[in-house]
């Protein structure tokens, strides 16, 4: 929840505000940060944009001049399409798991008294110490052909299964990477809510599953939203781990990317994949923050 | 068998004991107020009987149900609650619904009824709005036309008008003592301004650092203060620190700086220390040298429909105030006496505590 303040009434003529006085000083202030991100977001990006339209030629690996046959290659070719559907419907199943965990999580978490809090905080957010690739190690063991879940199985007479390099595994890791990054933004909403608003509702004679329903849950609504986009955007480019659990045949939007860059060494292919990729996301996420946030603004600023 | 009965009620927030061995009866259809000072304990009175706070000890019974654990959600009381508590995402009519909707009132018969409590508090062209588009002053009223609607058997109120003007402060009070007297809701309301308590209450209980000083009927609180912190806290009083010389059975004389004072308290002991308490409107001013005391006027403020005169004299600044009949008052720095009845002096025994300044700015 963004507290939108009310404009500021219109200074007097006599006034002095600041930026009267030094009118640069907003522009002069907010340099710093916006060189550091021309120089390490935009300029890469433009390069790479630059770069999706390059010729390449296979037999010199030269790149150069002007074409639109990557993007036509990526947009009419079925590889790719599977590929990015596939990259957004395990992103979508990863949201919508950190969405039903990661909610009553924080939730959970909000109500705790304080050693339990702090300890249980520090649980979720201790993954995020460890790098991705050895979580996705970890997994790879934990679901091998000889790691112990398989041995559980075969214990219990189900017998061996196939768990590595399926949609699942890779869903199941995203969800166990992401889920501090949905339980943060939701628990910090709930953080903002006077716990006399839902005392208020149970005081109705609301049972607490309504209460949180009807009166909690609508208001970490933007918790939420800010927690879906960052779960759906890094899945989406997600690397190592569908790189790693989801072996040569599950690919990925990223992987293809590194397999065009380092494998192919097409260069060109891979930035118009990236780029699409980019594109892609941008649109998914822009109209999910407008369907959700466009119906809650008035109420909740 | 009173309709709610806290019975020794105590909690504590570690070694902090903000409610101490309370024990309050209020009868059916009674509006009862707690007065006290910021940080007494009142909120936190009224949410054990909300059943928001646990009490570490003692037991809540209402309608003879012991109701001391039972959930929030089952007591059935309507609430206003100090921060308003109103539901942000919803709009003004649906937050007075929310309450019927849970009670599985009828649709058709939850329209009127809420525009009818929003008629009451002077918010039907709000009804469309969302809390943050209102005023404090609005927000509060409609905290109060949603916890009216359900039409509770008991209503607690904590400072439910603190944020209105004057005017509708009072227009809102009018209000509240009408709908309890037509329902017979049991009130028990929390507030700190005194006249408001006095004005509406039927019997008001004055708190102090957690526990229950004194009970009773608001004119008797006024008149009969039992300690000294209440004498100070509700209205304005002079405070006298003096001895007492003589006693008979039915009164006593009190030296205060060498001047005899005469009171009508019985069973006062020679040699005690005593602290009188008069009110600034029981003071009379009297010709000079015809009254009980001398004085020169050091200041003086009008109030509209009084005087209030600080008096230099041989006791300290004494304040008076005199009713604002169409005369003269009396010019700064003149000389005026000073003159009262021994019955409308009150004695509380014991020195005087210390720092009474902030009693006194507390005070309406
Ligand atoms: N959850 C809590 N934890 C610890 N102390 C608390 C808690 N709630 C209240 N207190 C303390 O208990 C005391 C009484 O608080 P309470 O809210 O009942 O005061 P109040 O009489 O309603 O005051 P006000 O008129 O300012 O609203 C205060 O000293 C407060 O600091
Ligand atoms: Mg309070």
């Amino acid at each position: 929840m963004s507290a939108t303040l009310p404009d500021a009434a219109p200074a007097s003529p006599g006034e002095e505000t600041p930026e009267r006085r030094f009118p640069t000083a907003p522009l002069f202030l907010s340099g710093p940060a916006a060189l550091l991100f021309a120089a390490l977001v935009l300029t890469p990006l433009f390069l790479t944009a630059l770069l999706s339209f390059n010729q390449f030629d296979y037999a010199t690996g030269r790149t150069g001049g002007f074409t639109l046959e990557h993007y036509l290659a990526v947009v009419t070719d079925e590889y790719y399409l599977e590929i990015f559907l596939r990259t957004f419907r395990i992103s979508a199943l990863a949201t919508a798991i950190c969405v039903v965990i990661g909610v009553p999580e924080a939730y959970i978490l909000s109500r705790m008294s304080n050693p339990w809090r702090s300890i249980f905080l520090l649980v979720i957010l201790a993954p995020l110490l460890v790098s991705v690739v050895v979580r996705a190690f970890g997994w790879s063991m934990l679901l091998g052909p000889e790691g112990p879940v398989n041995g559980a199985l075969i214990a219990l007479g189900i017998g061996r299964m196939k768990l590595l390099y399926s949609e699942g595994t890779v869903v199941v890791a995203l969800v166990h990477v992401m889920l501090p990054f949905m339980v943060i933004p939701v628990w910090t909403s709930l953080q903002k809510l006077d716990p006399a608003v839902e005392q208020a509702a149970l005081s109705f004679g609301a049972s607490r599953a309504t209460a949180i329903v009807r009166v909690v849950a609508p208001q970490v609504l933007p918790g939420i939203l800010s927690g879906s986009l960052i779960v759906f955007g890094l899945s989406a480019s997600a690397f190592a781990i569908p790189g790693l659990l989801g072996g040569r045949r599950l690919k990925m939007v990223a992987t293809v990317v590194y397999d065009q860059y380092l494998s192919d060494l097409n260069w060109p292919m891979g930035a118009a994949v990236a780029v699409i990729l980019l594109a892609a996301n941008l649109i998914i996420m822009l109209t999910y923050h407008r369907m959700v946030e466009g119906h809650y603004r008035r109420r909740l600023g | 068998m009173s309709f709610l009965e806290l019975k020794n009620i105590t909690k504590r927030y570690g070694p902090l004991t903000a409610v101490g061995d309370v024990s309050l009866s209020v009868e059916k259809g009674e509006f009862v107020s707690l007065l006290g000072p910021s940080g007494c304990g009142k909120t936190t009175t009224l949410q054990m009987i909300a059943g928001f706070v646990e009490p570490s000890a003692g037991t809540i019974r209402l309608d003879g149900r012991d109701i001391t654990r039972a959930k929030a959600n089952s007591r059935g009381l309507g609430i206003v609650f100090q921060s308003y508590a109103l539901f942000p995402h919803m709009t003004v009519f649906d937050n007075v619904s929310f309450g019927l909707e849970m009670q599985r009132v009828p649709k058709g018969e939850r329209k009127p009824r809420v525009e009818e409590a929003l008629s009451l508090v002077h918010l039907s062209p709000y009804a469309k709005r969302y809390p943050r588009e209102l005023s404090g002053g609005q927000r509060q009223r409609v905290a109060l036309a949603r916890a009216l609607v359900i039409r509770p058997p008991v209503l607690l109120l904590d400072e439910p008008l603190s944020n209105l003007d004057a005017k509708l402060r009072e227009a809102m009070q009018f209000e509240l003592r009408e709908i309890q007297r037509k329902v017979g809701t049991t009130t028990v309301m929390v507030t700190h301004d005194q006249a408001e308590a006095f004005s509406i209450s039927d019997r008001v209980v004055v708190m102090e650092a957690g526990r229950i000083t004194q009970i009773d009927q608001p004119y008797r609180i006024y008149e009969h203060p039992e300690t000294e912190f209440i004498s100070r806290f509700v209205g304005k009083t002079n405070l006298l620190p003096g001895k007492v010389v003589t006693a008979t059975g039915a009164g006593a004389t009190v030296s205060l700086a060498g001047i005899a004072v005469p009171v009508e308290t019985p069973g006062l002991s020679v040699g005690e220390t005593v602290t009188l308490c008069i009110r600034p409107e029981k003071l009379h001013l009297a010709a000079p040298a015809g009254g009980l005391l001398t004085g020169r006027v050091a200041d003086r403020f009008f109030l509209g429909s009084q005087w209030l005169y600080h008096i230099d004299g041989p006791l300290g600044t004494l304040m008076v105030v005199t009713p604002n009949d169409g005369s003269t008052p009396a010019e700064q720095g003149a000389p005026v006496g000073l003159e009262w009845s021994p019955s409308v002096v009150r004695v509380h025994r014991g020195a005087m505590a210390e720092a009474p300044d902030v009693a006194l700015e507390v005070t309406g």
